[in-house]
């Protein structure tokens, strides 16, 4: 049941394993021999109904946990909440309040009066596009540069200080500098968004390059592969699993700082939303946005996940 | 006279934090066209460096490799690897890795013609069943196939191999002894290989050079194995001569150059 539950925490890495078990060495071991287990113990035991009943047995009991164990941790969720709100926090909305505030944004998401009153669904594409061009800009500045790290010692040292210094600064201090050079909120959000997505393409790329085992760099050697025919055949898909998973790191990350930068940029976006909503003194809302924002990020883990899977390889 | 194959006076010295190591002393080698030459020593002699001086992949600290008169200075096809463990690119199939290596020594070659040589290489493997598919779906045995097939498609002057059966089973082992004897014959190439496995050396071998064990190892001895090609493995086991032979190469390693661990425990 634990591993279960690990499962769905690690909905990424369940789906990479999923691929070595199914794809590679061993393909569908597991699953030929779960019918037969079946039959057998059908077979053993006289008491047993037929097929089907064993068939809905096995459902039931491998998705009892995955629904019912953390239905039971939202039931708690809840249950903490009402008590919260009915004895120390009777400002706190109620749940049936933030259903019925949910109900009412997620209805008509993309309403549009003006660019001081637009609907959740706006506010999160107005963030995702801030997000996905900062991001976009890192990874076209931090995979080229990563693979000139990884694969140069002279690079190593001109920018390893550098990114150690800067990497641990919250891209949120970068800012105000964002708004003296551009002059504009929008600009200066997609700026944040790029420092923070910079360092983890960045490292992990680099780590990827170095990484590389030394028989695949012999193989360019003895094929006198160029250095354009090198990077092509040889680091980058050698070094792809690593962009990916820094791409993966930096997505997540860059979605979480959205919300607090534009809560100080203003405009529209899903974090300037929760600041006005706060202004507002509407917690339902808040609390939507919330669950809202969560849902976002794991699309997009998701979606790098996928793309991850298709650039994968199975260790020879 | 000037051999096929020279490789002259190598010194070895590796920079270690403890000082200078000297791996390789005066090591001197003349091969043939056509020769199969084995490597013999207990590990860490220094027999694959050897190797990889040759292949370019090192540099000697003195002394040379001349390979047609010409000399090495860095890797190159001519001087094909197969490597120990396989060294496949996992993200290419079977097919791409072979291609990889067939686009670089036919450049300019229609595609066609490469397309054809690709599959010609696998086929000499018999490895075509499996050209689509990639190097982590395939057994060891069948991987070290397909990094034989890469290494005979760049048409080396010298096939170098590294420990090729190393890491393989007994039986697959066996089997791929077989065929590397059945294409060296068909194709003449001429082959340098490193191994630590007797039989193996006799079985293959024309030569058979023996390394004292480091540091500063150098060849100790060199034995001639004149028995009839082809061998028949089995027909082999019952050869006196073969035997003999197995004997010799048995007495230099375990007689007068010890494994040095086993002498230390």
């Amino acid at each position: 049941m634990s591993t279960n539950y690990a499962d769905m925490q690690l909905v990424g890495v369940k789906r990479e394993n999923d691929k070595d078990a199914e794809g590679r060495t061993e393909p569908t071991v597991g699953r030929e021999t779960k019918p037969a287990e079946r039959i057998d113990t059908a077979g053993a035991d006289p008491t047993a109904h037929d097929d089907r009943f064993e068939v809905m047995a096995d459902m039931f009991q491998r998705w009892i946990p995955v629904l019912v164990l953390p239905l039971i941790t939202f039931g708690l969720l809840l249950g903490g909440w009402t008590w919260l709100q009915s004895t120390v926090s009777p400002d706190l909305p109620t749940p049936v309040q933030v259903w019925d505030e949910a109900v009412f944004l997620l209805g008509d998401p993309f309403y549009d009066h003006g660019p001081n009153d637009m609907g959740i669904g706006w506010q999160v594409l107005y963030s995702l596009g801030r997000v996905l061009t900062g991001f976009g800009l890192a990874a076209l500045v931090g995979i080229p540069l990563g693979l000139m790290m990884g694969a140069s010692l002279s690079m190593r040292r001109a920018l390893g200080p550098v990114v150690q210094l800067l990497r641990p600064v919250s891209p949120l201090a970068w800012l105000p500098l964002g708004l003296l050079v551009f002059e504009a909120v929008n600009p200066s959000a997609i700026f944040v968004i790029f420092i923070t997505s910079i360092w983890p393409i960045l490292i992990n790329t680099a780590a990827g390059v170095q990484a590389i085992p030394r028989d695949y760099t012999n193989v360019s050697q003895v094929l006198r592969l160029g250095r354009l025919e090198a990077a092509r055949k040889i680091l980058i898909p050698a070094t792809m699993p690593y962009i990916l998973t820094g791409m993966r790191l930096a997505l997540g990350i860059a979605w979480m700082v959205i919300v607090a930068a534009e809560m100080l940029t203003g405009g529209v976006g899903i974090g300037f939303f929760i600041w006005d909503e706060w202004n507002n003194l509407n917690v339902a809302s808040i609390i939507v946005s919330i669950f809202v924002i969560g849902l976002v990020g794991i699309a997009l883990d998701g979606g790098v996940a996928l793309i991850k899977k298709r650039f994968d390889y199975a260790p020879a | 006279m000037s051999h096929y194959l020279n490789i002259d006076y190598l010194d070895m010295t590796f920079a270690t934090p403890r000082g200078p190591l000297n791996v390789l002393n005066n090591v001197n080698l003349k091969v043939q066209k056509g020769d199969f030459v084995s490597i013999i020593g207990h590990s860490g002699c220094g027999k694959s460096t050897v190797l990889n001086i040759v292949a370019g992949l090192l540099r000697a600290t003195t002394g040379g490799v001349l390979l047609e008169e010409r000399e090495v200075v860095e890797p190159g096809p001519e001087r094909a690897v197969v490597f120990q463990n396989h060294s496949l690119l996992p993200w290419m199939t079977v097919y791409e890795n072979v291609r990889l290596a067939v686009d670089k020594v036919r450049r300019g070659a229609p595609r066609a013609e490469r397309d054809a040589w690709t599959l010609e290489n696998l086929e000499r493997v018999h490895m075509t069943h499996a050209k689509d598919q990639y190097p982590g779906e395939i057994s060891g045995g069948m991987k070290q196939r397909v990094g034989i097939a890469r290494a005979l498609a760049m048409e080396p002057k010298v096939l170098l191999m590294d420990e090729p059966f190393g890491a393989l089973d007994a039986l697959t082992r066996a089997h791929l002894q077989d065929e590397v004897m059945k294409l060296q014959s068909e194709l003449g190439n001429t082959v340098l290989m490193v191994t630590h496995d007797v039989d193996e050396a006799v079985l293959l071998s024309d030569r058979i050079v023996m390394m004292t064990n480091g540091p500063a190892a150098t060849i100790g001895e060199v034995l001639e194995i004149d028995l009839p090609k082809p061998r028949e493995r089995l027909v082999m086991a019952d050869n006196a001569q073969y035997n003999h032979y197995r004997a010799e190469v048995l007495r230099f390693l375990h007689e007068r150059h010890k494994n040095p661990e086993s002498e230390a425990a």
